[in-house]
């Protein structure tokens, strides 16, 4: 019997590691972690994603970087980050010092960019997983981004499952402003992929009628925040009904408990937040706690049984349920 | 911090919105200089990002209130013109560095262009009770937009106003009359805040006295807790290396002329991680990124 007090199995597995909960900073979201770190420890993450790595120091886009669009953002950022060698030498140590689970995003121009990456990372204490960010502009592709294509994605992420130690999970982060998103999905887990996440910022812009220019410095940006929820759950939908053993990251404007729990309904089993990093810095943990109540509310003993649960027939019951019986307290 | 706030008074000051709220946390760890980060929309808002605004005032009050002033500029900020007493409001702060103050007495000249001078009363404060001299010189495009002239009156040895339509005090801009001020102060160091076309001729001005200058920078900024990477400049190292900085953490406030305000808007050539510099090998050919 499910007594009110009693609390929901919050943990889930990224493949094959062992998250405490699923609630993550999506990358680039978080900074350092430092930033964060002055506001909750980060050791009560699910895990934190670090922002994108890049080989080089990035000094990332000109600005503004960031115009505000109805229940979302657009931003430009460009990568804006310290290259591989600062980043392991002084931003790793201290999320791992902290206690944080660290997931790595890694970003290159070339598959032989993210092949160097992941063996500069291969051997760093303290890496729980490698997400590969594809909405990268491949340099040998006239700048078309990996995402895009499914062999280009199938390639970075064979290379980098390649070159990791086998005990860290790679996770191929998809972009959603694709034709066929399963079609990079299949690709991306034939490739080698243990997990997905989606989805990044789709392309927008915005156009400053008073200035009569774009609103961004580099034009288009990308689009995040609640407006791009839908994109989301549509995405982890399709992607989870054609491949309903491969684990998957969701994130795309989630605010509060519910719209974790939307992700997780539609198929994710560890949702990322972003956006809302920026508008409240308790984000994660509140939404955590939302998201637990809203599982104990419905009589969910465990998260796993949640995930994926929207798929079910229509007119079958949920997986897991009360037994009505003794719910009549 | 992050603190819910309440709403304790609003008023109107000439052409700007004040707004003074109940927030604990924030007033007891406040020094001049640190800004807040405002929530705004409501609960069930539709406009993700935060609102950044220098404090006016603390005051020990209901135990501890900060009072925020600005323009009213687009929806969030409308929203926020539109708050009345007992309303609550999600802050966060205090944030940023704070403006550095010298350890023995000297004289000190302040600059505030628009409503930016909102920050220096609470600094002439603090250095007045150091024992500095402190000269005012505000200015504005017009007389209703100049933020505190009466209180600079007030507190300064010396207060300059100037308005580019000579509505008020003299006809021009502050930089105009910043010379004389700082030689007749025989000022030892000059802080700006303000707009950063203001800041930048302020910053020229000071180095033409060889005196330091101290200047709080204005970028838009979703967060203002430096994750959301957006408010950066380009600003020159100890090391002789330009990066590029967030405003939000490591400033508002600056060293003026370590600010490359000719480059603001741009990714200098020479900056650290720039695309097509040495650091990066193909950053040239990178696109749009996200």
């Amino acid at each position: 019997m499910l007594t009110p007090d009693m609390s929901v199995d919050m943990r889930t597995y990224l493949a094959h590691v062992e998250l405490a909960n699923p609630i993550t900073t999506a990358a680039g979201c978080a900074a350092s972690g430092a930033e964060l770190a002055q506001f909750f420890d980060l050791a009560r993450l699910g895990a934190l994603v670090t922002r994108s790595i890049t080989m080089a120091p990035r000094a990332g886009r000109p600005t503004p970087r960031m115009a505000e669009t109805p229940s979302g953002m657009l931003n430009a950022v460009g990568l804006q980050g310290p290259g591989v060698d600062a980043f392991l030498e002084l931003e790793l140590p201290r999320l791992v010092e902290r206690g944080a689970r660290a997931v790595v995003s890694i970003a290159g121009g070339s598959v032989a960019e993210y092949t160097a990456l992941a063996r500069r990372l291969a051997d760093a204490p303290g890496v729980a997983a490698i997400e590969v960010n594809l909405s990268c502009p491949n340099v040998e592709d006239l700048g078309r981004v990996f995402a895009r294509d499914p062999a280009a994605s199938a390639e970075v992420v064979a290379a980098v499952r390649t070159t990791m130690r086998y005990d860290v999970p790679v996770v191929a982060k998809l972009a959603p402003d694709v034709a066929d998103i399963v079609a990079v999905a299949r690709a991306c887990v034939d490739g080698g992929a243990d997990a997905l996440a989606m989805i990044n910022t789709p392309l927008g812009m915005s156009i400053d009628v008073d200035t009569m220019r774009p609103s961004l410095a580099a034009g288009t940006g990308g689009l995040s925040g609640p407006a791009i929820r839908p994109l989301a759950v549509r995405c982890l939908w399709q992607v989870h009904a054609a491949l309903p053993g491969v684990p998957l990251v969701g994130m795309g404007g989630v605010l509060t408990g519910r719209d974790a729990l939307e992700l997780i309904l539609a198929g994710a089993c560890v949702v990322a937040v972003g956006t809302a990093l920026f508008h409240d810095p308790y984000a994660c943990l509140r939404i955590l706690r939302e998201l637990e109540d809203l599982l104990k509310e419905r009589g969910f003993e465990r998260l796993a049984d949640a995930v994926g649960l929207a798929h079910r027939p229509p007119g079958a019951g949920p997986r897991h349920r009360i037994d009505l019986e003794e719910s009549s307290l | 911090m992050q603190v819910t706030g309440t709403v304790l008074t609003t008023r109107r000051v000439d052409a700007y919105h004040a707004l003074t709220v109940v927030a604990p946390g924030i007033a007891e760890r406040f020094r001049p200089g640190h800004f807040v980060s405002v929530a705004v929309g409501g609960p069930r808002t539709s406009m993700p990002t935060r609102r950044a605004f220098s404090v006016h005032d603390v005051k020990p009050d209901y135990g501890g209130t900060v009072e925020l002033v600005f323009s009213v500029r687009g929806a969030g900020t409308s929203w926020l013109a539109e708050r009345k007493a007992r309303d609550s409001l999600d802050l966060v702060g205090p944030l940023g560095r704070p403006f550095p103050v010298p350890r023995d007495p000297c004289a000190c000249v302040l600059v505030g262009g628009e409503y930016g001078s909102a920050s220096l009363f609470s600094l002439a404060d603090t250095l007045q009770q150091r024992g500095c001299r402190v000269d005012f010189v505000l200015g504005a495009a017009s007389a209703d937009r100049v933020f505190g002239a009466l209180r600079a009156r007030r507190m300064g040895e010396t207060t300059t106003l100037t308005t580019e339509d000579g509505s008020l005090g003299l006809r021009g801009r502050v930089t105009d009359v910043l010379p004389s001020v700082i030689a007749d102060a025989r000022a030892d160091v000059v802080y700006a805040s303000g707009p950063m076309p203001m800041l930048r001729g302020v910053t020229a001005v000071a180095v033409e006295f060889d005196i330091p200058v101290q200047v709080s920078v204005e970028e838009s900024m979703a967060c203002g807790y430096g994750v959301c990477m957006t408010c950066v400049l380009p600003v020159l190292g100890d090391d002789g290396v330009t990066r590029m900085v967030r405003s939000c953490v490591e400033g508002p406030v600056f060293r003026g002329e370590r600010v490359r305000f000719e480059d603001i808007g741009t990714i200098p050539f020479d900056a650290l991680g720039a695309p097509g510099g040495r650091a990066q090998e193909g950053g040239a050919h990178t696109r749009h990124v996200s």
